[in-house]
């Protein structure tokens, strides 16, 4: 049953099967296991990113294409909600078709820029996509009419979602273990479950047939070609899934943030941090994605802070604040992420299973 | 046994769209040219247009120049070269701060000489860079394009964050040379004394560029290198020498487009570089990579279209460069002038 859930890929590893029982486990119980705004908040992050940077390695680790539009599909789905929220009526309806319409579209654009550049050669999707988000990312910004411009779109999500809704109180009066049984533990509920669903989904993809194909074609598209495969179909629906995703992996963050702007849902940093999670958990394997995500956004939040005090401990030598200091952390980034590029290349994951 | 086939050769004369069809995306320029002079009311604002999309054109193509031979000869997709732009505008920025003396006498000789004097620092600063870029960087990924773009990608955002510690968050600001300031009138056209100098200089980089290419050894290497490297090789020449060097140049170029184009903007920050990739890459992919020619024509089209679109459409201008790429992958998948072989 449960191999069957995780469609036969075991992880492989004792430890890296204790790892991800323990993420899965954080996880699920977050709300609870660490109650306080901003580790629920955390949870979500990586909830929204395990997902969207699973749906990113499918491309890249599986199909071998790298695209620097992932951010542009993320915000798809993101301002799908935003948009629907603000112009439809309040309700459940609204984030169903904005979070639809995004993965359409998104999925739309990925066949069309597919279509354009993977008949050609890989490498023209790298750039095609790279051009293509950045002028939706300016257009986004100017169309402030309809997006908000750089302040971005806040909006009401239903209220059975938001801290103002409460419920059980006659059952469990209104707590359970501590914790307040209100709209927003439904709301992370959503969002856990959503990117619970659609990871197994993805995992069920790479593990298919199909999946199959895609890492044939990664390893020597010329003789998967001559084997018979369509090298450009797969590539393109492979595209066209993960966009897909991505989309809905926005339209979830957008429900849990109730807000979008371009700092959150597509900025070309957000395509940074996606490249290096994937990089660091390990190319090719969902479970990469769990680790990655996991690791990057804890990090993220905790490390920031460290690196700040670290700054204002050697000050007074030259330069060192300056590097140490936390708005360079980007910096550090760019070198860890060429560094495991070269000396890591399968990532956390691949370690694991390599010193089983 | 059956007979051959009859073999009937005929000597007609290729018609007109046979003879035509090569030199097409030489005629794309003017046809341009031509459909912005229809399309602009005035003959006077046409011809400023012109003159700015085709001073932009000249500098997109010095800063594209180079990655288009790199990735022709070694096949190496760099994602970082816009760094080198930044770096190259920082550097040249410097040199002109600190020559300011020179740079606010109204004389053009002293001006000039300093604007000679930014560049040559900046094109070596960038030709070192790129120099260390490819030895660190580069060198342990050859022949895999992933890791290559993933790596570049990362040293790009490196040395973005580097030059913002080694001269702060804050964009800078910096006034042209006091003899290259305003705009001469011509035919009522008012054209901006700097733009020309781009033009011109980017006119003759391209003509010497060509020369080198066409007229000397190190550029037959070069040209072969890039249509089969294997046998280059195999005649003895050391085209990882030459890749070095070309790679050197194209990052000096970079450079050096770097400072023109923090002139053009007047303001410069670390983050131009990869700003300016999105219309590089455009410009390589619709020239065909590897291709010198193909780059000018696409830098061209680009900075004609969009100095005629930002006119006539604002919001459009944008989407006119990506539609433009569309457009010419439709007609031509591999690029105007493809002269790699798709691999």
């Amino acid at each position: 049953m449960l191999m069957k859930l995780l469609s036969g890929d075991a992880p492989r590893s004792r430890v890296l099967t204790v790892i991800l029982m323990a993420i899965l486990f954080c996880l699920a119980f977050a709300p609870f296991l660490f109650p306080g705004v901003r580790s629920v908040d955390t949870a979500a992050r990586i909830c929204v990113f395990i997902l969207l940077v699973a749906s990113y390695d499918l491309i890249l680790g599986y199909g071998g294409i790298v695209s620097f539009a992932h951010t542009m599909f993320f915000g798809m789905g993101a301002y799908g909600v935003a948009l629907a929220c603000t112009h439809m009526e309040r309700g459940f309806g609204a984030l169903i078709v904005g979070a639809s319409g995004g993965a359409i579209l998104a999925a739309l654009i990925a066949f069309l820029i597919g279509l354009f550049s993977l008949r050609v050669r890989a490498i023209f999707f790298a750039m095609i996509t790279l051009a293509v988000a950045s002028a939706v990312a300016v257009l986004v910004s100017q169309l402030s009419g309809l997006t908000g411009g750089e302040d971005g779109l806040t909006y009401k999500i239903p209220r059975e979602l938001t801290p103002a809704f409460r419920f059980g109180k006659e059952t469990f009066g209104g707590e359970i273990l501590g914790v307040k049984t209100n709209g927003r533990l439904l709301a992370y509920y959503v969002v856990f479950t959503g990117a619970l669903v659609l990871f197994l989904l993805l995992l069920r993809i790479v593990n298919s047939p199909f999946g199959r194909v895609l890492q044939a074609i990664r390893e020597n598209d010329f003789r998967a070609e001559a084997v018979g495969y369509r090298v450009i179909s797969y590539r393109t629906a492979a595209t066209c899934i993960s966009a897909a995703v991505a989309a809905l992996a926005g339209a979830l963050y957008a429900i849990w943030l109730r807000y979008v702007g371009p700092d959150t849902a597509l900025s070309f940093e957000i395509m940074v941090d996606i490249l290096l999670m994937v990089v660091i958990g390990g190319m090719g394997t969902m479970y990469g994605a769990v680790i990655g995500a996991t690791l990057f956004v804890v990090a993220q939040n905790y490390l920031q802070g460290l690196m700040g005090a670290a700054s204002s401990a050697v000050e007074g030598v030259p330069i060192l604040p300056d590097l140490l200091s936390a708005d360079r952390w980007l910096l550090w980034l760019g070198l860890l992420f060429i560094l495991s590029v070269y000396f890591f290349p399968t990532g956390v994951v691949g370690r694991l299973r390599d010193g089983k | 046994m059956s007979a051959a086939p009859e073999h009937a050769p005929t000597m007609a004369r290729a018609n007109l769209a046979e003879r035509i069809a090569p030199w097409l995306p030489m005629l794309l320029v003017p046809l341009v040219m031509l459909t912005g002079l229809i399309l602009i009311p005035s003959g006077s604002s046409w011809l400023t247009l012109t003159v700015s999309g085709l001073a932009m054109g000249m500098m997109i193509f010095i800063m594209a120049s180079g990655m288009t031979l790199v990735f022709g000869l070694m096949d190496v997709i760099n994602f970082g070269h816009g760094v080198f732009i930044s770096v190259g505008a920082f550097v040249g920025v410097s040199v002109l701060l600190m020559l300011a003396g020179m740079t606010a006498a109204p004389s053009l000789f002293l001006n000039l000489l300093a604007m000679l004097l930014a560049i040559i620092a900046a094109a070596l600063a960038t030709g070192a860079l790129g120099w260390a870029f490819e030895r660190v960087i580069v060198k342990p990924v050859y022949g895999a394009h992933l890791k290559q773009i993933l790596v570049t990608m990362g040293g790009l955002i490196v040395v973005e964050q580097l030059i913002i510690v080694l001269w702060g968050p804050e964009e800078i600001y910096i006034l042209r040379p006091e003899a290259l300031k305003g705009a001469v009138t011509f035919a009522g056209a008012a054209l901006e004394k700097y733009r020309l100098v781009a033009v011109a200089v980017g006119l003759a980089l391209f003509l010497t560029m060509r020369f080198v290419l066409r007229r000397t050894k190190i550029g037959l290497i070069v040209r072969a290198g890039v249509e089969n490297g294997e046998m280059v090789e195999a005649l003895g020449y050391r085209l990882r020498l030459v890749f070095i060097g070309v790679f050197v140049a194209g990052s000096a170029l970079a450079g050096l487009g770097g400072v023109m184009w923090g002139l053009y903007q007047e303001v410069i920050t670390a983050h131009m570089g990869q700003q300016m990739m999105i219309l590089i890459f455009i410009v390589v992919i619709i020239g065909g990579l590897g291709s010198v020619e193909g780059c000018f024509i696409g830098a061209l089209l680009v900075g004609l279209l969009q100095n005629y679109v930002a006119f006539l459409e604002p919001k459009a201008a944008l989407i006119s460069n990506i539609g433009l790429m569309v457009a010419i992958l439709m007609w031509r998948p591999q690029g105007m002038i493809p002269v790699v072989k798709a691999k």
